[in-house]
């Protein structure tokens, strides 16, 4: 992967240690900022290629920075969130967060989920055709096989399945797949979704038990596999 | 009576209660010198002589001759050696007395007072211990020294006794020998030396031993002997259910008649029990129908009576009587063995009166037939302040302007009637309208109104009708029978209507005060807190007996203090307080219309529970009045209630403080103990894993294995530490389920991705079916449920063994159930599995876990208004199952 600068914004020293350590062994670039505003100072100047945020700061909460930054860029942003803090994850979500870790995350969990944020599937997507491992997903004629044999999607279920794959390995929340395929009128309901993803399992061969292809975030979205 | 009787229960129980207990005998003198220890000792000599076991545990004789003759033959209990002052002293050994079990017991001198290092303070006292070790005691006893005796004696010999024995000691007494000797021999006795008095100077022994004293003293004993044999005849009867009375002691009741004054009564029946010596009654006899009458014109004769024989020493009772008051007053009489009646004579009234005997003749009247076994002494009763109560009265002049009213117009429409009707019947037919309009008013407004229009009917009847007409002149035989026929009919029409509104009124009276209390004891039975309690207790009674209302309750430091009032008041005067305290104190009436503090504008009724005083409950009129019979009945009986409702809540306060007390404790140490064992142990390994990573020579599998540990170990850590906090997040109640519509399927498969770590080495089988019907349930909160279980069940059942997940519906409930092929539970813990800090082989032997773990999942499960158990899978207790049952619809629609 190539080196992309990667802002933390993190107010404990040790973890920010840590961070930098691990991803600057990936080749990154690391810039650290320990307040919220010296962290929106920091997302101006440098234009990182992804924030890395905590939200819980000293000066201001991490969904502060998170709309500043938000008012004139669409960086990818990784939120590190505390387990007990569900509804401060989902605002985080909710104001344009791309993905969350809940701290004590680990350092690989991280990386992989950085990873997911940097890689611009969207625009691979754009000429080609989308391949997740044995998953490939035709973008052009509405078709996706695995393992060579065709899934017979449906058109909703190939849209869900498009949606998810484009965000292969990252966070999709709930809302942000109604309001895709159904239409904001339908950002309420999450029964639709349920039983798309029972039928796209179904034809995937995955288990909801045992996931491998489809994995829930209880309360929040889904996750689609990096192959 | 035909009811058999029962023994009463007390009695039965002072009987049982004397089981097992040695038998007392106490040897009664009037005064020392008597002969009691010589008595005693030889009455021992007796019983020896027929075998039974006795024992000297101390005898003072004084070194009188034929008395350490006497001794001469039983066996003397060495006395225990005592340094008093420098002085070497001998007591009575009563621990080697018990020891000694002997049949009998011999202890002089009942009164006497121990030296210290004794067993007790007082020698009645080690008498109590021998009997209760079942030995049979002998003592002796002077009268003087009987406690309620002192001052009697005291005041008849000018010489008081500083050792008293208590009276219920001469109670408990089997039986009591009086040892009498005539005054003049006793003083022959002094004079010879043979009596011993105990450091009394000369004269004052001359005075005590004066003849008029001991003459005196002798009765005193005398009657304190007969008196014991008296009760004990009642206790005979009490315990075998006779009837009574019997004659012994001729004791004397007082008896109040409803609307008597009875003062004469009452110092009549003091000063005949005062010269029988004997305990006297008095009883006062209401009905409701009397109490109303007298709440009405601001009278109460009775009161005052009864405050005056209070003060002259009776003991005291109402009765409140409704039907047969003869049959009441005569139980209450055989049952007090009462053999002399006193009662006021009812007030002479014309003879012609007498004709209707009014209840107070009438009650005497079945008093006279059937209280044959009891003496009957009328006496005079003073007038009641000029007025004849139950005569029917006259109405007030506003009522009687109303009534008379009411008579004119009756009268007049009668007669308008019986002129029309004059051309059609015969003009003695005419009186019969007459007669309706007389005996209607009868009916409807009473004796008085009916009369009268009686009498006008007649005039009119007689002025219009009787020839010659428009005159009163001619007074005919037939015209007499009249006007006696129309008196006659609204005399006894009056009387049947006034009877029958007069029981009305008083049924409707006990209906009202039934209401009321009930009312009372429903508030109170709703009230959760102590002062809810008071505030429905001053608010009622305020209501209720439409006065003011206060109640006051001791604080920590047991002083008296407010804890409500109706209408709120937060001082008392001091006059009001004292006379509050001495409520509370002595746990009587007292201030306004008691014999306490009368002047006190409140009157403070004591409001006693089982074990405790609780308070005291204050009443007051605006006007300054004393509460009536009736109020005051109510009131005790509202006071009553107040007790009861406030010992419950005092009760489920104490105990519900103690069991919060007792369990916070348990959790604070559990608490404790989990921080400083759970805590510490992963930080042990990180620092020594982290620590291990610096040695030099460090392969690199050593360096994997220090780096999972460190991982594992920090993972740990953190679990512990979501546990503390979503265990605090319960416990404040801050949890507030955000609950949708939730594949269990899927919650499954979070929860596996999320131990995918531990649980790699346990096979996981999932029976759920694809198409079962969501769960209403919040997704993280029970996502967290399932992974606490699953990493529960993986560690107690160990790597290798199978855990199954299932899951079904049975209604509008999911149930899901996670099974391990573990050991299982112990036996007994199922029920505890879902404590805070349990934990199975509890201490540094069990598994690392925090002991919160399952007691979160359920904190969590019954927020959902769900329910979780723990069993064992198989019949022989191996593997343990965690079943939850989960609401399936949203429980906000359903209600």
């Amino acid at each position: 992967m190539s080196a992309a600068r990667i802002l933390i914004v993190e107010d404990e020293t040790p973890i920010r240690r840590f961070l930098r350590v691990a991803l600057e062994a990936e080749g990154h670039l690391v810039s650290e900022a320990a307040t919220a505003h010296e962290g929106v100072a920091l997302a101006a100047k440098e234009a990182p290629a992804a924030i890395i945020l905590d939200l819980g700061l000293p000066d201001a909460d991490g969904i502060t920075v998170l709309k500043r930054v938000r008012e004139w860029s669409a960086v990818p942003v990784l939120v590190l969130s505390v387990r007990s803090d569900e509804a401060g994850k989902i605002a985080a979500l909710d104001a344009g967060a791309q993905d969350y870790v809940t701290k004590p995350f680990s350092t690989g969990e991280l990386l992989a989920r950085l990873r997911g944020l940097l890689r611009d599937r969207a625009a691979e997507a754009a000429t080609a055709v989308l391949t997740l491992g044995p998953l490939s997903i035709d973008a052009a004629d509405h078709r996706a096989s695995l393992a060579g044999e065709d899934l017979h999607l449906t058109r909703k279920e190939f849209d869900l399945l498009w949606l998810l794959a484009t965000h292969a390995g990252r966070l999709v929340t709930q809302d942000m797949i109604l309001r895709a395929i159904w239409g904001p009128a339908h950002a309420g309901d999450s029964q639709y979704l349920r039983v798309y993803i029972r039928q796209l399992r179904a034809k995937l061969g995955d288990d909801a038990a045992d996931p491998r292809w489809i994995f829930t975030e209880p309360g929040v979205g889904y996750r689609l596999a990096e192959g | 009576m035909s009811e058999p009787r029962r023994p009463e229960p007390e009695a039965l129980l002072s009987e049982a209660r004397r089981e097992g207990r040695g038998r007392l005998k106490v040897f009664l003198g009037a005064a020392p010198g008597v002969g009691k220890t010589y008595a005693m000792l030889e009455a021992a000599r007796l019983r020896a002589a027929e075998g039974v076991k006795v024992l000297v545990g101390v005898v003072e004789t004084h070194g009188r001759a034929e008395t350490e003759a006497l001794l001469r033959g039983l066996e003397v209990l060495p006395r225990r050696r005592v340094i008093h002052s420098g002085r070497i002293l001998h007591e009575m050994d009563t621990d080697a007395l018990i020891a000694h079990r002997p049949d009998l017991a011999l202890i002089d001198e009942l009164a006497h007072s121990n030296l210290s290092g004794g067993r007790h303070e007082k020698r009645w006292q080690d008498v109590e211990d021998v009997l209760a070790a079942g030995i049979d005691v002998y003592t002796t006893l002077n009268v003087q020294h009987v406690e309620t005796l002192n001052d009697t004696v005291a005041r008849i010999t000018g010489v008081r006794v500083r050792e008293t024995v208590p009276d219920r000691v001469l109670e408990m007494a089997d039986e009591i020998e009086l040892i009498d000797l005539p005054p003049d021999e006793l003083i022959a006795r002094l004079r010879a030396g043979k009596v011993y008095v105990q450091d009394q100077a000369a004269r004052a022994v001359a005075n005590f031993f004066a003849k008029g004293n001991l003459t005196a003293l002798r009765e005193l004993a005398m009657r304190t002997a007969a008196d014991r044999v008296d009760a004990q005849l009642q206790e005979h009867m009490a315990t075998n259910a006779i009837a009574g009375p019997w004659p012994t002691q001729e004791r004397i009741l007082v008896l109040l008649p409803e609307g008597a004054v009875g003062r004469d009564a009452i110092r009549i029946g003091k000063r005949s029990a005062d010269r029988a010596r004997v305990e006297w009654f008095v009883l006062a006899l209401t009905s409701l129908r009397d109490e109303q009458s007298r709440r009405a014109d601001g009278q109460d004769e009775t009161g005052p009576a009864l405050r005056l024989a209070e003060r002259l020493g009776a003991d005291i009772s109402t009765l409140q009587v409704e039907g047969d008051a003869v049959s009441e007053v005569l139980d209450f009489a055989r049952r007090q063995n009462i053999r002399r009646i006193i009662l006021p004579r009812p007030p002479a009234r014309p003879w012609l009166a007498q004709l209707l005997p009014d209840a107070r003749e009438r009650f005497l009247a079945g008093l006279t037939r059937r209280a044959t076994d009891f003496e009957l002494t009328l006496v005079g009763d003073e007038a009641r302040a000029g007025r004849k109560r139950h005569a029917p009265t006259p109405p007030d002049l506003p009522h009687g302007l109303r009534l008379a009213g009411i008579v004119i117009a009756v009268v007049a429409g009668a007669s308008l009637v019986a002129i029309s009707a004059d051309r059609l019947f015969p003009v003695l037919s005419l009186s019969l309208i007459y007669m309706t309009a007389v005996v209607s008013v009868a009916a409807y407004f009473g004796l008085w109104p009916s009369v009268a229009t009686a009498v006008l009917s007649f005039l009119t009847y007689n002025l219009l009708f009787t020839e010659p007409r428009l005159t009163l002149h001619i007074w005919s035989r037939g015209e007499f029978l009249t006007l006696v026929l129309f008196l006659a009919a609204s005399i006894l029409t009056g009387n049947l209507a006034a009877r029958l509104r007069s029981r009305v009124i008083a049924q409707r009276a006990i209906a009202d005060r039934t209401r009321k209390l009930y009312d009372f004891s429903r508030k109170a039975a709703g009230a959760a807190s102590f002062d809810d309690v008071v505030w429905a207790a001053v608010s009622h009674v305020a209501t209720v007996l439409e006065c003011e209302s206060i109640l006051l309750v001791p604080d920590e430091g047991g002083a008296l203090a407010i804890a409500g009032a109706f209408p709120p008041e937060d001082r008392l005067e001091p006059r009001e307080r004292s006379a509050a305290q001495y409520a509370f104190d002595h746990g009587e009436p007292a201030g306004r219309g008691s014999g306490t503090l009368p002047a006190s504008r409140w009157l403070f009724l004591p409001l006693s529970g089982a074990e405790r005083r609780l308070g005291t409950l204050g009443i007051a009129y605006e006007d300054g009045r004393e509460p009536g019979p009736g109020d005051r009945r109510l009131l005790e009986a509202l006071a009553d209630q107040v007790a009861l409702a406030l010992e419950r809540i005092c009760l489920s306060e104490d105990l519900a403080q103690s069991r919060v007390t007792s369990e916070t404790e348990r959790l604070r140490s559990a608490l404790l103990s989990s921080v400083s064992h759970d805590l510490r142990t992963p930080l042990v390994s990180i620092l020594g894993a982290a620590e291990g990573l610096d040695q030099p020579g460090l392969g690199p599998q050593g360096r994997d294995i220090l780096v999972e540990t460190i991982r594992e170990e920090g993972e740990r850590l953190d679990r512990y530490i979501q546990n503390l906090l979503d265990m605090t997040r319960l416990g404040h109640g801050a949890l507030r389920p955000n609950t949708v519509p939730t594949d269990l399927r899927e919650l499954v498969g979070a929860a596996r991705h999320r131990l995918r770590g531990p649980l790699r080495d346990n096979p996981v089988m999932v029976t759920i079916p694809e198409d079962m019907a969501p769960a209403h349930v919040d997704p993280i909160l029970i996502e967290q449920v399932v992974v606490n279980i699953l990493d529960n069940a993986r560690k107690y059942a160990g790597p290798g063994t199978p855990i199954r997940i299932s899951a079904s519906t049975h209604g509008a409930r999911a149930t899901l159930a996670i099974e391990d092929e573990g050991p299982g539970l112990p036996p007994g813990a199922s029920g505890h599995v879902f404590d805070m800090f349990w934990r199975v082989g509890q201490g540094d032997g069990g598994q690392g876990g925090t002991g919160l773990g399952l007691a979160i999942c359920k904190g969590i499960v019954e927020a959902h208004g769900g329910a979780i158990r723990a069993e064992p899978v198989h019949a022989d207790g191996r593997g343990t199952r965690i079943a939850i049952d989960l609401p399936l619809t949203n429980p906000e629609l359903t209600h």
